[in-house]
Formats: structure tokens, C-alpha cells, sequence
């Protein structure tokens, strides 16, 4: 145990899901306008996650209107409402940089199948 | 310049991360400040200054000598391992033997912290001074990181003193000013300053309100 972990304690958050690069995730986002919140959801394809403990970050990727955009938050940050998972993805890295370079159907990640047929 | 302070001594634990109340992420240095207690009150009319005398850390009884084992039992406390004098106008204020925590920091906003640097051993003049060094090409020879010239040929005949050359570097007392107060942690003992401190963890540093920006607790600072 490190000497801050009692410390960072107070900030990790235990309501996020367990999420990995591939998934496809609803990120509900606080937005403040002025003197008023309200919620924004951005749902896309998370392509990293990196760090450990309150540095952990992780980035989720979206096509909007034919542009690529990727928006990277801390996991454990008070900004995020809630984290949802859509669909698990069945990928074979950790980094999915290769969607950068892919359009349409090929930038489309396999469904994962929760049982194993045997 | 402001003449009153107010200081603590403390062990640097760390860096870590921290939300603040607009959800951003801010870089703090952890520190872990005081207790300390008040052994010496220095008044202009004995010592020609005022000032007040803290001491902090555990230490072996049996491990203090004699003249220093009887400046404590002087003050009634038992021995501690670091001494440090803070100066400020109102030294009158403290009574020896008064045990100090991290409340003395509520309502300080910025802070100054002195401690020791990192000792970093026998360094180039790139990475002590910053030079430029030479060229990465063009012909260089073994002398990408070397200082270059270092004066004149027979006028002046020698080198200037003062010259800045590779040597020793770090491992000098080191103060960081007017850092942000993220939160005082009275609880647990802890003070977390937004940025770098000087020093490595477990050091030992002393935080002292800020010297700039107005008198403490003043808005401003």
C-alpha cells in the first residue's frame, strides 16, 4: 500500500462499471451553462484506458457528422454522472488506435459472446 | 513585507491528484505538517529579535546529547529531531511548550516551502545551468553536451570566477513561493499544496504562510 492511497480514497468513485477498450459506452456528461447544469450523453467506442488509481483516464471515440471525435476523461472524475455500457466489444489489443484509420462497416468491433459454445 | 507568519514543520509524502469544487483535476503536494511544539520564544529585549522556536519529529531520547537534551528539558518537552526558528512580529503570542497543528494554517491561502532539492551529484552545465550545449551535427565531435568556450587566451590569462561549470547540483535549500493552499486536512495532519515542492518524499520541509501578497489572511494571497 502506498502512502496516499488513504488520501486518493476520498476521490475514487465505486460506481463505475467495469468497461474495457472495445466496449461501446453512453458517457453521461454534466455540462454547466451559466448558472444551470444539465446532462449531455456522448456514446461512442472506448478505444483506451491508461493510468491507475485516481490518474486513471480513459478515451471514448465517436463519428459525428463524418468527423472523427475522441473526448478522454479521468474514470474517477465527479463531471461524469454515470457511466453506461452499451455493448462489450471483442478485440485483441488494449490500444484501439487502428479505428482511427477506418470508415463505415471495417470501423464496426464484434459483438463479444458472453457464453462460449463448447 | 509581511512580519507576521505562521509555519509548521512537516514531511513531504507526495504527489497526487485532487478534484476541486469545479470538477477539475488539480496536482497536490501532499505534506504531512506538524505537530510541532513551541521550545523558544526569541523577544527583541533577550535576543534583539522576535521569533519562535518549533521542534518536530520522533527522536531516541537516548540519542540527543547533553546541551541539546537540556534546551528541551528547559522547555518542558520532550526531545524532537529537527529545530527550526520562524521569525514573526507577534512571537509573543506562543508559550513554550504550546503544541501546534495544521489548524495554524486556516485561513491562509498561499504558502512558501523550504526544504532541501533533490541532490542530483556531479552535473554537466546543460542540465545545472541550462546551456545549450553544441551542435547535435555538422561535424561536432564527442562534444554535443560541452560548455563550449570558457574565455580568452592570454588576455585575460585566465579564467573568471564565477564561471558556470558542471559540479555539484541539488541538495541545497530550496524555496517554492507563494503556493496554493488546496486544503488543510486537520484530521489526518495534512496539507495539501497545489504544485511542486522542493525535495524528495519523507523529507523534511517547513511551510511558513506566504511571504508575498499582503499580510496573513489577508484576501490577496
Amino acid at each position: 500500500m502506498n502512502t496516499l492511497d488513504a488520501l486518493d480514497a476520498d476521490s475514487l468513485r465505486d460506481d463505475i462499471p467495469s468497461f474495457r477498450p472495445g466496449d461501446t459506452v453512453k458517457v453521461h456528461v454534466r455540462v454547466i451553462e451559466g448558472n444551470r447544469s444539465r446532462i449531455q450523453v456522448f456514446q461512442g467506442v472506448v478505444i483506451r484506458r491508461q493510468g491507475g488509481g485516481i490518474r486513471e483516464t480513459f478515451t471514448v471515440r465517436k463519428v459525428s457528422f463524418g468527423v472523427g471525435v475522441e473526448r478522454t476523461f479521468p474514470v474517477h472524475t465527479p463531471v461524469v454522472e454515470k457511466i453506461e455500457v452499451i455493448t462489450r466489444g471483442d478485440v485483441r489489443r488494449a490500444k484501439l488506435y487502428y479505428l482511427r484509420e477506418l470508415r463505415g462497416k471495417a470501423a464496426k468491433i464484434k459483438e463479444k459472446r458472453e457464453t462460449v459454445a463448447r | 513585507m509581511a512580519s507576521t507568519f505562521r509555519g509548521l514543520l512537516g514531511e513531504k509524502l507526495g504527489m497526487t491528484q485532487v478534484f476541486d469544487e469545479n470538477n477539475r483535476l488539480v496536482p497536490v503536494t501532499v505534506v504531512k505538517a506538524g505537530p510541532c511544539v513551541v521550545t523558544q520564544v526569541r523577544t527583541p529585549e533577550v535576543d534583539g529579535y522576535s521569533a519562535v522556536q518549533l521542534g518536530f519529529g520522533e527522536i531516541d531520547p537516548r540519542k540527543v546529547n547533553r546541551p541539546e537534551g537540556g534546551h528541551f528539558t528547559k522547555a518542558g518537552v520532550t526531545p524532537r529531531r529537527h529545530l527550526v526558528e520562524l521569525r514573526t512580529s507577534d512571537a509573543g503570542n506562543y508559550t513554550v511548550g504550546q503544541e501546534l497543528t495544521t489548524e495554524v494554517f486556516d485561513g491562509v491561502a498561499k504558502v512558501d516551502v523550504i526544504g532541501t532539492s533533490k541532490g542530483k551529484g556531479t552535473a554537466g552545465v546543460m542540465k545545472r545551468h541550462g546551456f545549450k550545449g553544441l551542435g547535435a551535427g555538422h561535424g561536432t565531435h564527442r562534444k554535443h553536451r560541452a560548455p563550449g568556450s570558457i574565455g580568452g587566451a592570454s588576455t585575460p590569462g585566465r579564467v573568471f570566477k564565477g564561471l558556470r561549470m558542471a559540479g555539484r547540483m541539488g541538495a541545497v535549500k530550496t524555496t517554492t513561493l507563494s503556493l496554493n493552499v488546496h486544503k488543510v486536512d486537520a484530521e489526518r495532519g495534512l496539507l495539501l499544496i497545489k504544485g511542486a515542492i522542493p525535495g524528495p518524499k519523507g523529507g523534511l520541509v517547513l511551510v511558513r504562510s506566504a511571504v508575498k501578497g499582503g499580510p496573513v489572511g489577508s484576501d490577496d494571497k
